[in-house]
């Protein structure tokens, strides 16, 4: 399916000249690279070898002065329809009341710059099109300057363009980017493209409003959930509740009897029950008589997992990082410390159950859905389909939150939906409940770690040994060539591999054993469980040599580390050492490193009832330069909120092959009454803009955990929090 | 035949008396601004008003609306108190996704309706049931907090 072989071929660099009249506008496309560099999968021919058409472009600029951008990255929330327009305009200087967003079709010239493939994920969308977007926006600008100069007769170099209007050299005359939009089209692409000095920046680094909150407070922004066409028809699929069970036989004689259904059919998931609205779908499918072939699933359970991946612990794994020799600074050590961790599934709970809407003609397939990954999707629906993916059409809608769900490797959810447009012959909404959302699968591993860790007389860790056990979320994705290397998948062990402290003797290793649950990225993927165990673990190094918890970190950091400013500025505004906390309240700090950003939170907790009550989270990040200081501020409160909701209360087990857990109420997620005060602080930076949509959320749960042990002296070791009981 | 007035306009459906109103202002009425999230109160995406009250859409059978006022979030910005909130939200820059806020923007009008200078405490009460997975419960507050000091 996929040519790897392209992966390791250098960056090109081009520009692809993509110019076209469109409705009398400017229409401006850009490429870069068209394969290759860091990306992860190279995009399959059939789309690779795609032309490139008119629509294809990020700049469409009409006679009428209105400016549509059109965005290539799904908007989940994380304001990619604010930022990316920003770093456009930066360059293009329209005013930013005209500017509309258009969500991008499937094309290759929408392809991540890393990538290779259309994808929102990995907290990439800003750094990624840093550049990109930037020189989209000078191209068109230096067209629009040019096709005026050329009406004007006069040199192009000698006029400047500004919020939306070309200056003639005489300073009186002006033209506005409509009036030339046409004859700009028209122009070969300049070769040269120089960008601003960042000290001229009108818009990067200022607070813009986003420019998708009026649809979203009226109730007027359309997720995939509110597409509707007019012989749409609501499908809800019943699955086997036993991961790797398939059909038996089913009875669907009840369920045909409630007004509105339209028809039961067999899928390759399950049963598909049609009909004219979700209600009478739901009624019906919960009258469906089905005989599962549960298979060895079945025998699965949270229990015996845990027991299988703790015995695995206590064996040699894959090794992921070896540093001196650990059996040899365990020797030179004067206390040792032996930790056993365990986190455990989790379901992402998008507000919005995930859902697809089909339109399927033997000539061509409309496929409406809150996707993250627009490629692997369309591939795969034209699989299914027996169409060329060129024959599919994605219209990405508004995404009700997607944290990683909504970016299947598999494409499961759209495989799916066309299977069952298939079945019925007629456009098909296929719509998850919460409860087939909760026990669905593609979870957040459920990981076991095991650390030694030892410090030395003059409380320096000397050695530190961390076995990881998990399921790969990487095995058989298109990404697994390109992630898993010696039987290491990088995502399992990113943020323990890559500890920040100077710690002479490391050993991290890791065992990836199979499941039939699925597993998927989860916001942070690895380091969701890394950051908890490391964080603790070196937090209890820090009080078993009597040292304060901040110093003893900057102490093992070194001197370059990105680390201790973060680590620095958390303390200082959250008056670390210096402020008692309230009485019966306590401080717990964590730093972590996560998609190119360094995030430091220090958490003030206090036990109510016997419950983790976290009143406040100071929080300090470094994400390089800062494109809308608020949507950063917004992510990193959002990033804290998720990881605390899994920190208190989420967890997916398993008995006799099936999750538990089914709604809101017993898969709870953080609510109102539970929010902590958060203060977002970014430390300055011109680096080159890094992630911020995930790393939030991996130092919260070990800034509760290590605030919990100054609380009760007691070492957590377990999440979520709620299965433990505080004194 | 059930009879009822939604947002401001007399309105019949035909519909099985135990459709809970959700499906039928989604499916029916093709009023897509109320939001499924859970299906059993769990979330409150789905929150409309009934007769001034906030309640919870995927739980309400359709007959029980019948004869009495069903506004939703598409005719919320017709009353000042929705359109202060409107307005809060908008300064506040509340949403993310957006997906819950349609519930908590009707919860919110259905507090300020009632009490329209909230205590943090009635803020909480009538907000915890609505559940956002982006985190912007501190915004929300923000901004309900902003309408109240505008609105009344």
């Amino acid at each position: 399916m996929f040519s790897l072989n392209e992966l390791q071929r250098p960056a090109r660099r081009k520009f692809l000249r993509d110019l076209a009249v469109l409705g009398g506008g400017l229409v401006i496309g850009f490429r870069l690279p068209e394969k290759g560099g860091r990306a992860w999968a190279a995009e399959a021919t059939a789309t690779g070898g795609e032309k490139v058409y008119p629509p294809n472009a990020f700049i469409r600029i009409a006679p009428d002065d209105s400016v549509t951008l059109v965005v290539n990255k799904s908007e989940m929330g994380q304001g990619v329809y604010t930022s990316l327009p920003m770093l456009i305009n930066e360059e293009l200087d329209a005013p930013w009341e005209r500017i509309r967003i258009e969500p991008a079709p499937v094309a290759a010239v929408y392809n991540h710059t890393q990538f290779g493939l259309q994808l929102t994920g990995g907290s990439t969308s800003v750094a990624s099109s840093w550049e990109q977007l930037r020189r989209v926006g000078a191209s068109a600008r230096l067209l629009l300057i040019e096709a005026a100069a050329r009406r004007w007769g006069v040199p192009a170099t000698a006029c400047k363009a500004e919020n939306g209007r070309i200056f003639h050299p005489d300073g009186r005359t002006s033209l506005s980017y409509g009036e030339v939009a046409e004859e700009a089209g028209k122009l070969p692409l300049p070769s040269e493209v120089p960008l601003k000095d960042p000290k001229d920046f009108k818009w990067i680094g200022k607070s813009l409003k986003r420019l998708d909150t009026p649809e979203k407070i009226t109730g007027k922004a359309v997720f995939g959930i509110d597409v509707r066409l007019p012989d749409m028809v609501t499908v809800l699929v019943a699955r086997c509740p036993v991961f790797g069970g398939k059909l038996k036989q089913f009875d669907a004689t009840e369920a045909l009897k409630v007004p509105g259904v339209v028809g039961v059919y067999e899928v390759p998931t399950g049963v598909a029950v049609a009909a004219s609205g979700f209600w009478p779908a739901k009624t019906a499918r919960d009258l469906l008589q089905i005989e599962w072939d549960e298979g060895e699933g079945a025998a699965l359970s949270t229990a015996k997992l845990r027991e299988s991946y703790f015995a695995l612990a206590r064996t040699p794994g894959a090794v992921a990082r070896r540093d001196g020799d650990v059996v040899s600074g365990f020797k030179a050590a004067v206390k040792t410390v032996h930790a056993e961790y365990e986190v455990p599934y989790l379901a992402h709970a998008p507000m919005e159950p995930l859902n697809v809407t089909v339109d399927l003609r033997p000539d061509h397939c409309t496929i409406w859905t809150g996707t993250q990954s627009q490629t692997l999707d369309r591939m795969a629906a034209a699989t299914v389909a027996g169409l060329q993916p060129e024959e599919v059409e994605i219209h990405t809608t508004y995404l009700g939150g997607g944290f990683g769900r909504r970016a299947n490797p598999h494409a499961d959810f759209v495989t799916e939906a066309v299977q069952v447009a298939k079945a019925v012959g007629r456009p098909v909404q296929v719509i998850w409940t919460r409860e087939d959302d909760l026990r669905g699968g593609y979870y957040r591993p459920m990981w076991v770690d095991v650390i030694e860790a030892a410090i030395d007389k003059g409380g320096k860790p000397v050695a530190w040994k961390h076995t990881i056990v998990g399921q790969s979320i990487m095995e058989s994705t298109p990404m697994a060539a390109v992630m898993i290397k010696d039987g290491v998948d990088a995502a399992s062990v990113e943020g323990a591999a890559t500890i920040p402290y100077q710690i002479p003797n490391v050993q991290v290793e890791l065992h990836s054993p199979k499941s039939p649950v699925p597993v998927q990225w989860w916001r942070s993927v690895g380091h969701s469980h890394t950051a908890f165990v490391v964080e603790t673990m070196i937090d209890e190094l820090a009080h078993l040599a009597r040292q304060d918890p901040v110093k003893f970190r900057l102490s093992l950091l070194p001197r370059t580390s990105r680390h201790r400013a973060v680590l620095q500025l958390a303390a200082q505004k959250a008056g670390w050492g210096k402020v008692k906390p309230t009485a019966g309240h306590a401080f717990g700090v964590a730093v972590h490193e996560s998609f190119g950003s360094v995030v430091a939170e220090i958490a003030e907790v206090s036990l109510e009832n016997g419950q983790v009550r976290v009143h406040r989270v100071v929080a300090a990040v470094d994400c390089g330069r800062v494109i809308n200081p608020d949507g950063v501020v917004q992510q990193i409160e959002g990033g804290i909120v998720y990881g605390l909701a899994a920190a208190l209360h989420g967890e997916i087990t398993l008995e006799g092959g099936r999750p538990v857990q089914s709604n809101f109420h017993d898969y709870p997620i953080l609510r109102h009454s539970e929010m902590p005060r958060v203060e977002v602080h970014l430390v300055p930076s011109e680096a080159p803009p890094s992630g911020v949509g995930e790393p939030g959320t991996p130092p919260i749960a070990p800034a509760v955990a290590n605030a919990l042990f100054v609380l009760t002296g007691k070492r957590v070791r377990r999440l979520p929090l709620a299965r433990e009981t505080f004194a | 035949m059930i009879a009822f007035t939604l947002n401001g306009r007399p309105t019949t459906v035909e519909a099985d008396p135990g459709t809970p109103l959700l499906w039928v202002l989604r499916d029916q009425l093709q009023l897509t601004g109320t939001k499924y999230g859970c299906g059993i109160a769990q979330c409150g995406a789905c929150t409309v008003h009934l007769d001034g009250r906030a309640v919870r859409s995927c739980v309400t059978p359709v007959s029980m609306v019948s004869g009495k006022r069903v506004t939703t979030i598409e005719g919320i910005g017709e009353t000042p108190v929705g359109r202060a909130i409107q307005k809060a939200w908008q300064e506040v820059d509340v949403p993310q996704c957006g997906y819950c806020q349609s519930g908590q923007i009707m919860a919110a009008a259905a507090l300020l309706a009632e009490h329209p200078r909230p205590s943090e405490a009635q803020i909480v009460a009538a907000m915890d049931g609505i559940l956002c997975r982006c985190g912007t419960y501190n915004r929300i507050r923000k901004a309900i907090l902003e309408a109240a000091a505008g609105g009344a």
